[in-house]
C-alpha cells in the first residue's frame, strides 16, 4: 500500500464530504434527532397521565393512598370504579394509561404487611411504565392515618405491586443511550459507504480511478479511513448529549467507550463497502442497508431483550456487529465492565470487520466487467 | 526514431461479445508510436470497448493485445503506470477545484512529491486554467472541462494517452485548440489514440481506422483511404436535388447519395466504370427530370470513405496496402 495514494483518497473524500451539505447535516442531524426521539423515552418526569381507580377498600387509609398517589402530579384522576374489570377495558382502549386497584382487604394487607396495592400500566408504552414507577415510592403507613401502623422500618418496597401489561421486560432508561450510539453508527456509517463506491461508479469517477496505478486496498481503505473519522465524532456527540442532557452515566473508562465504538465503526464500513461492491445503483445500495439495519435494530437486543429470542434469532443477531457492541457498550458504560472481560464480543467485532474488508477487497475488481 | 519502428499497440482477433451481441469481432489492429491514430465510427461501433480492452478496463472473450510492449490483462497494472485515459463522460470530480482534482491524479499517478507543484502550475498555464484553479470543476464549460480532463490524464507524463470521444460535448473553437494540445503531445513522443465520429478530426489524424459493428473496415492514412476511392464520386448540380435524389439511388452501382446544399453528392461502387463514362450516363438519364442538369468527379473526402467502407466491407481495405 503506498501511504501517498491512501492519503490522496482520503483528502478527497474529506474535501466532498466537506462541501456536501446534505451528508454534512445527516452526521450531526441523526445523532441529535434520534437522541431528541429517544429522549423522551428517558424523561421520567412525565405528568398527568390519565389514571382509572378501583378503590374496593373505601377506607380512610385507601383513600389517603390515592389522594397521595395523585399529589405525586404523575397522575390525574380520569375514571372511578367500583372493580377492575372496567378499568383493564379502558386500559386496553387507551382511555387510561395507568389503573389503580385497591383490594377489598386493604386494611388486613397493610397490617400484615401485603402488597397493599396494584399499580397496573399499559406498557405498551415504555414512558408510562417508568414514569409509573414514581407512584411505587408513595409511603403506605405514613399515608394511612391509622394510629395501628405497623413500625417504620417496614420495607415501603414491595408493598404497591406494579404489573405492567403488554411489555413485560423492564427496560431500563439509561440502557438507551448507549444503545442509541450502537444503533446510529449502524444507521450513518453503514449507508455512507454503502453509497460511496456505488456514487463514484454512478459518476464515471470509477472508470478514471481503475484506470490508474491505484490498488484496490488504496481505494478500499482511502474510503473508510475518513469515515473512521466521521464515527468518532458522532459519538462524541452523542455521548457528550447523553451525559448533558440524559445524565447517562459513563461508569467504565472512556477510552474503552471509544474502543468499542471504533471497532463498530470499521465493522459497519466495511459492511457498507461490501454492499457498495455489489449494489449496481445508489438507490439499491441504500435497499440492501435496509437489510441490514432493521434486523440490527430488532434482533440485536437494542428494542427487546436478547435473551428472550428464538434460537433462531439468536444465532442471526450473532452474525450482527451491532448486538456485540450492545453487549461491550452497555458492559463498559453502565457496569463498568473491563473490555478485555468482554473478550469474546471484541473479538467477533474485530473478526467481523476483517471478514468484510477482505470480501469487499477481494469482490473489487478494477475493471468495468 | 528507433522507437517509432516498434508499434506502441499491437492487436490480433480482438473479440468482445456482450451475450448474444459482438462488440468488437476480430479485430487486428497496429498503432505506431508516436503518431495521433484515430478510431472512427458511428455510436455503437465497438471504439469505447476497444479502447477499455486496450486499458486492460475490459477483459477481450478473444485475442491478443500488446501494448507497449506488455501483454493484456496479465500485465495491466504494468501498463496504468504509463498510460493515460481520458474517458467519453467528465469522469474528474465535480466537487473538487480544478488544482485539487489535479493534485489527486498526481498523488496517485506517482508524480514526484516535490515536482507536483510546478507540474500543476505548467498544466494550469497550458491548457489555459490558470484563472480558474480554484473554482469547482463542476462549475466549468464543456471546453474548460475538456482542458481539465486532458490535463489530469497526462498529469504523470504518459508515453500512451487513450482519448474516447474528448470533443464529443465542445464547441467547434474549443475544438480546434483541443487537437492542437494533442498533436503538441505527439511532437512531445507522446502516442495518441482518439476515437471520433466527426470527420474533420479523423481527417486530422496521422492514420485511422474505421470501426462498424465491431469490424474493422478500413486501416490507413486518411489521405490514402480519401485516395482510393479516386473516380467513384461525383456531384450532381441540379435545381431538383430532392426529386432526383431517389431517382439517382436506384441507379445500378450507386452506393450513396447525399444531399448537399443545392447539389447531390454520389458514391460510386468500386466495379463501376471509368469517371467520364459515369459523367455521361448519368447526365443523360437526368435530363429528362431537369434540363440544366450537370454531373462532374469530384475528390473524395473522409466522409466518401466512411461511407464506402461502412457500405461495403472490404472494399477500401482491398485497394489500400
Amino acid at each position: 500500500m503506498n501511504m501517498r495514494r491512501l492519503w490522496a483518497i482520503v483528502m478527497k473524500e474529506l474535501r466532498q464530504l466537506a462541501r456536501d451539505r446534505i451528508t454534512l447535516a445527516m452526521i450531526v442531524g441523526i445523532p441529535v434527532l434520534l437522541l431528541a426521539l429517544f429522549g423522551y423515552a428517558i424523561n421520567l418526569n412525565l405528568r398527568g397521565l390519565h389514571a382509572g381507580i378501583a378503590d374496593q377498600a373505601q377506607t380512610a387509609g385507601s383513600r389517603a393512598l390515592v389522594m397521595d398517589m395523585l399529589a405525586t402530579g404523575v397522575i390525574e384522576p380520569g375514571m372511578q370504579a367500583p372493580t377492575p374489570a372496567p378499568l383493564m377495558t379502558a386500559l386496553k382502549r387507551g382511555r387510561i394509561s395507568v389503573a389503580i386497584v385497591i383490594p377489598p382487604d386493604f386494611e388486613r394487607r397493610r397490617i400484615d404487611g401485603r402488597a397493599v396495592a396494584q399499580v397496573v400500566v399499559d406498557g405498551s408504552d415504555s414512558t408510562v411504565r417508568a414514569a409509573a414507577l414514581q407512584l411505587l415510592q408513595v409511603p403506605i403507613d405514613s399515608a394511612a392515618s391509622d394510629t395501628r401502623a405497623p413500625p417504620r422500618s417496614t420495607p415501603v418496597e414491595g408493598r404497591i405491586r406494579l404489573l405492567s401489561l403488554y411489555n413485560p421486560e423492564r427496560r431500563s432508561a439509561v440502557n438507551i443511550v448507549p444503545g442509541l450510539v450502537g444503533v446510529i453508527l449502524t444507521m450513518t456509517m453503514v449507508l455512507f459507504t454503502a453509497v460511496a463506491v456505488v456514487r463514484e461508479r454512478e459518476r464515471g469517477n470509477m472508470e478514471l480511478l481503475i484506470a490508474t496505478p491505484l490498488s484496490r486496498s488504496e481505494l478500499m481503505v482511502g474510503k473508510v479511513l475518513p469515515y473512521v473519522v466521521i464515527g468518532l465524532l458522532q459519538t462524541t456527540l452523542i455521548l457528550a448529549l447523553g451525559v448533558g442532557v440524559f445524565r447517562v452515566p459513563v461508569r467504565g473508562s472512556l477510552w474503552e467507550v471509544y474502543a468499542a465504538a471504533a471497532l463498530l465503526i470499521v465493522a459497519n464500513l466495511a459492511m457498507g463497502l461490501l454492499i457498495s461492491t455489489r449494489a449496481k445503483s445508489q438507490f439499491q445500495a441504500m435497499q440492501m442497508t435496509f437489510f441490514v439495519f432493521l434486523p440490527s435494530i430488532l434482533l440485536s437486543g437494542f428494542m427487546f431483550p436478547f435473551a428472550g429470542m428464538p434460537r433462531a434469532a439468536q444465532w442471526l443477531a450473532e452474525v450482527l456487529p451491532l448486538t456485540h457492541f450492545l453487549r461491550l457498550i452497555r458492559g463498559v458504560m453502565l457496569r463498568g465492565a473491563g473490555l478485555w472481560a468482554m473478550w469474546p464480543d471484541v473479538l467477533a467485532l474485530l473478526a467481523f470487520a476483517l471478514v468484510m474488508m477482505t470480501l469487499a477487497i477481494t469482490r473489487f475488481r478494477k475493471r468495468l466487467d | 526514431m528507433n522507437e517509432s519502428a516498434t508499434p506502441a499497440i499491437r492487436v490480433r482477433g480482438l473479440t468482445r461479445r456482450f451475450g448474444e451481441l459482438v462488440a468488437v469481432d476480430h479485430v487486428d489492429l497496429e498503432v505506431p508510436a508516436r503518431q495521433v491514430y484515430g478510431f472512427l465510427g458511428p455510436n455503437g461501433s465497438g471504439k469505447s470497448t476497444t479502447i477499455r480492452m486496450l486499458c486492460g478496463l475490459l477483459m477481450p472473450s478473444e485475442g491478443e493485445i500488446e501494448v507497449l510492449g506488455l501483454r493484456i490483462p496479465a500485465q495491466a497494472e504494468a501498463l496504468r503506470r504509463q498510460i493515460g485515459y481520458m474517458t467519453q463522460t467528465f469522469s474528474l470530480f465535480t466537487d473538487l477545484s480544478v488544482r485539487e482534482n489535479l493534485a489527486f491524479m498526481a498523488a496517485v499517478q506517482g508524480v514526484p512529491q516535490r515536482q507536483t507543484r510546478s507540474r500543476i502550475d505548467a498544466l494550469l498555464e497550458q491548457y489555459h486554467l490558470a484563472d480558474m484553479q480554484r473554482q469547482l470543476a463542476g462549475t466549468l464549460s464543456g471546453g474548460q472541462r475538456q482542458r481539465l480532463a486532458l490535463a489530469a490524464a497526462v498529469v504523470h507524463e504518459p508515453k500512451l494517452l487513450f482519448l474516447d470521444e474528448p470533443t464529443s460535448a465542445v464547441d467547434p473553437q474549443s475544438r480546434r485548440d483541443f487537437w492542437e494540445a494533442l498533436f503538441t503531445l505527439a511532437d512531445a513522443g507522446t502516442t495518441l489514440l482518439v476515437s471520433t465520429h466527426y470527420m474533420d478530426e479523423a481527417e486530422r489524424c496521422h492514420r485511422l481506422a474505421i470501426l462498424d459493428r465491431g469490424r474493422l473496415v478500413a486501416d490507413d492514412t486518411p489521405a490514402a483511404l480519401a485516395g482510393a476511392l479516386a473516380g467513384r464520386t461525383f456531384q450532381v448540380n441540379t435545381q431538383h436535388p430532392r426529386a432526383l435524389q431517389p431517382t439517382l439511388a436506384q441507379w445500378p452501382g450507386v452506393l450513396s447519395v447525399a444531399q448537399i446544399g443545392a447539389s447531390l453528392r454520389v458514391l460510386m461502387a468500386a466495379d463501376a466504370d471509368a469517371a467520364e463514362d459515369i459523367c455521361t450516363r448519368m447526365r443523360d438519364a437526368l435530363r429528362s427530370s431537369d434540363a440544366k442538369v450537370s454531373v462532374s468527379a469530384v475528390t473524395p473526402s473522409l466522409e466518401d470513405v466512411f461511407v464506402a467502407a461502412t457500405r461495403e466491407p472490404g472494399a477500401v481495405e482491398a485497394t489500400s496496402s
